[in-house]
């Protein structure tokens, strides 16, 4: 049995962000950080090692310095871990990135006691659109916004987050399951993780690597296989700032009270 | 004969996806139905529901109500409850045999499950999370205008976009505008060469319409053949759980009053103040990211971008600095008012209203003039 991880690294968006004039993201500025939900993934399936000592495979989609990722993700332990990188692959929208993904996956192998696991979304995108994706295309069942993970033999019990409560979802293995932070705290890198991190396989899969996956195919993958476009991008122009009241006594407070009388909001 | 989206010219009309928990409607579903009519108009199009269920056929009617000329209605025990399995299957059949134009699915938890699912398998893109929708380019360019920072030549020029090397016009593509890291950029996206186009909605952004009786009778019901058997089902629900403790109704609230990290000093208390202001305006308690991340307050409180969009009348934001996540959900309300020790918080550039000071002692004396403001009216 085994766990594969998928897991993408960001700018983190909590910190500074640095726009440039033409309305990109100034990515050079901005701290990488390993998405905060895929954290919880990678926790879930260490979790599982704990319990069955079935081995954890991390992959993941980006350029060459991902791997730096990959090894820490390597120190907290798992076993293995795989770069999906080649300039075929750039400017894939979130279909093509899944079409990529999946043959990554493919190519590790899902087998029958298997389960697929990833964050329910990037704080880049924020889409939660790649979990499913891979899963329609490795034709797996899904279960989504996991916040608890019961693993009996094949059959594994899921909490699964609704916006008024939960749903509790019994699927069998081989599956894929997009995990929430209400799932685990993730743990730290071990000192021994860290030293045994560099002695783990970190496996490259370039274009040539997964060309003979029928997903990847010129109409599917990259810009020109990405169904969408983008017609334009832009930064929301600054509310202008309103009145500063004087003060922070009483008096600014009846003053700001006497406003919002005035103007009938309360 | 294979389904084929490429040919645009097949697909016509606009479809909701009508999400239903329980046999009830989802605010949602009306939100996007009165949206929808909108597109539908402007491309001159019908507006149509999707609707499954087992036995819901009755909730129609009040779809139509709200703009939809007709309701696809899919009724069958294994749609009672929503599963990935059943609902992707019968939709993209649906889908597959009807041909839609365009495809929105509002971005709730069973939505984002969907959406993606659906697009995946029927080979179209999904833009995820949209804020803004528009068809007609006048009506997108004045949208621009007002909510970008793009200069005006930028925007009267953008008729266009390269599509595999060609110019392709875009004015009859559906333009789906959504922010994007954390809020810090907004996108416009386009799904030119593949039909449906089709969108997740973040609930609570786009307007419900009034209800109009004679729309509702109007409403036509048709029921698309499907096939779903037991065979299709590969996950089962053995439960669904509704929250013991009522979730906080943030989307509908007329006053908020949200709290952040400036609490940390004594959290119990903050929340304390901030709940006494909030029931003094008749409004609820939100929060920032961290505050729900440092577990001080349930996720159900959260606005911003990985929370709620909100616009109530007036937003007072209590320790708050403001970060582009948390405005990205707030920026819109009427009236904002921010209490904050830090003179140079970024909340203090979008607020109408601020108050440099502590929100331990200014907190209260707010609650106090509030109320005597009141009783003086």
């Amino acid at each position: 049995m085994k766990v594969i991880v998928c897991v993408k690294q960001v700018p983190d968006t909590s910190g500074k962000v640095a726009v440039n004039d033409d309305g990109t993201l100034n990515r050079a500025s901005m701290e990488t950080i390993t998405n905060p939900d895929d954290m919880n993934a990678v926790e879930a399936a260490l979790k599982l090692k704990d319990e069955t000592g079935c081995k954890v495979i991390v992959v993941t989609m980006g350029p060459p310095p991902a791997e730096g990722m990959l090894r820490e993700l390597l120190a907290m332990g798992a076993d293995e871990a795989y770069l999906i990188s080649g300039r075929e692959f750039g400017g894939s929208d979130t279909y093509a990135t899944s079409q990529i993904v999946a043959a990554g996956v493919n190519k590790i192998g899902v087998e029958k006691d298997d389960i697929v696991m990833c964050g329910r979304q990037a704080i880049d995108g924020d889409t939660a659109q790649v979990g499913p994706q891979i899963a329609e295309k490795l034709h797996l069942p899904q279960v989504t916004y996991a916040a608890d993970i019961h693993k009996e033999g094949e059959n594994i019990t899921v909490k699964r987050m609704l916006e008024d409560g939960y749903m509790t979802i019994k699927v069998k293995t081989p599956c894929l399951l997009t995990c929430i932070k209400e799932l685990n705290q993730p743990r730290y890198m071990s000192v021994g993780g860290i030293f045994e991190a560099y002695d783990k396989p970190v496996t490259v899969l370039d274009y040539e690597a997964l060309k003979n996956d029928p997903l990847i195919d010129a109409s599917t993958i990259g810009l020109k296989g990405s169904p969408t476009n983008i017609l334009v991008s832009f930064t929301p122009p600054q509310k202008g700032a309103g009145m500063m009241l004087e003060g922070a006594d009483m008096g600014t407070c009846e003053k700001l009270a006497g406003i919002l009388a005035g103007k009938h909001i309360i | 004969m294979a389904f084929n989206n490429t040919d645009l010219a097949a697909f016509k009309d606009v479809w909701v996806f009508c999400e239903q928990r329980d046999g009830k409607l989802m605010p949602t579903d009306f939100e996007l139905i009165s949206e929808g009519r909108r597109l539908a108009d402007e491309l001159g199009v019908d507006l149509c529901g999707l609707l499954l269920g087992d036995k819901v056929e009755g909730l129609a009617k009040e779809l139509g109500g709200y703009g939809a000329d007709k309701v696809y209605v899919c009724e069958h025990p294994l749609l009672k409850v929503y599963t990935t399995d059943a609902y992707a299957k019968v939709i993209c059949q649906v889908i597959e045999e009807l041909k839609p134009e365009a495809f929105l699915i509002g971005a709730t938890n069973i939505g984002r499950d969907l959406g993606p699912r659906c697009a995946a398998r029927l080979h179209t893109g999904l833009c995820a999370d949209c804020t803004h929708l528009d068809v007609d380019m006048g009506i997108y360019k004045d949208f621009l205008h007002e909510a970008s920072t793009l200069d005006d030549a930028r925007i009267d020029g953008l008729n266009t976009a390269m599509v595999l090397g060609e110019k392709h016009d875009v004015s009859r593509d559906l333009k789906m505008t959504r922010p994007a890291f954390g809020g810090h950029l907004m996108a416009s996206i386009i799904c030119p060469r593949f039909r449906p186009t089709m969108a997740t909605v973040r609930p609570g952004v786009m307007k419900k319409r009034p209800y109009d009786e004679a729309k509702a009778a109007e409403c036509q019901i048709v029921k698309p053949s499907f096939e779903l058997s037991e065979a299709d089902m590969q996950t089962e629900v053995t439960e669904v759980v509704k929250a013991a403790k009522k979730l906080v109704d943030l989307i509908g609230a007329d006053f908020i009053v949200s709290v952040g990290r400036g609490i940390s000093k004594d959290v119990e208390q903050g929340i304390k103040l901030a709940e006494e202001l909030a029931a003094e305006l008749g409004g609820v308690v939100g929060g920032s990211r961290a505050v729900i991340d440092s577990g001080w307050l349930s996720a159900d409180h959260q606005v911003g971008q990985t929370g709620k969009t909100v616009h109530p009348k007036v937003y007072v934001a209590l320790g708050i600095s403001g970060a582009i996540q948390h405005k990205a959900g707030m920026q819109d309300s009427e009236c904002i008012i921010a209490v904050n020790k830090n003179e140079t918080a970024p909340i203090f550039e979008i607020a109408d209203y601020g108050i440099c000071g502590d929100l331990f002692k200014v907190t209260p004396m707010l609650t106090e003039a509030i109320r005597a403001a009141k009783a003086a009216k």
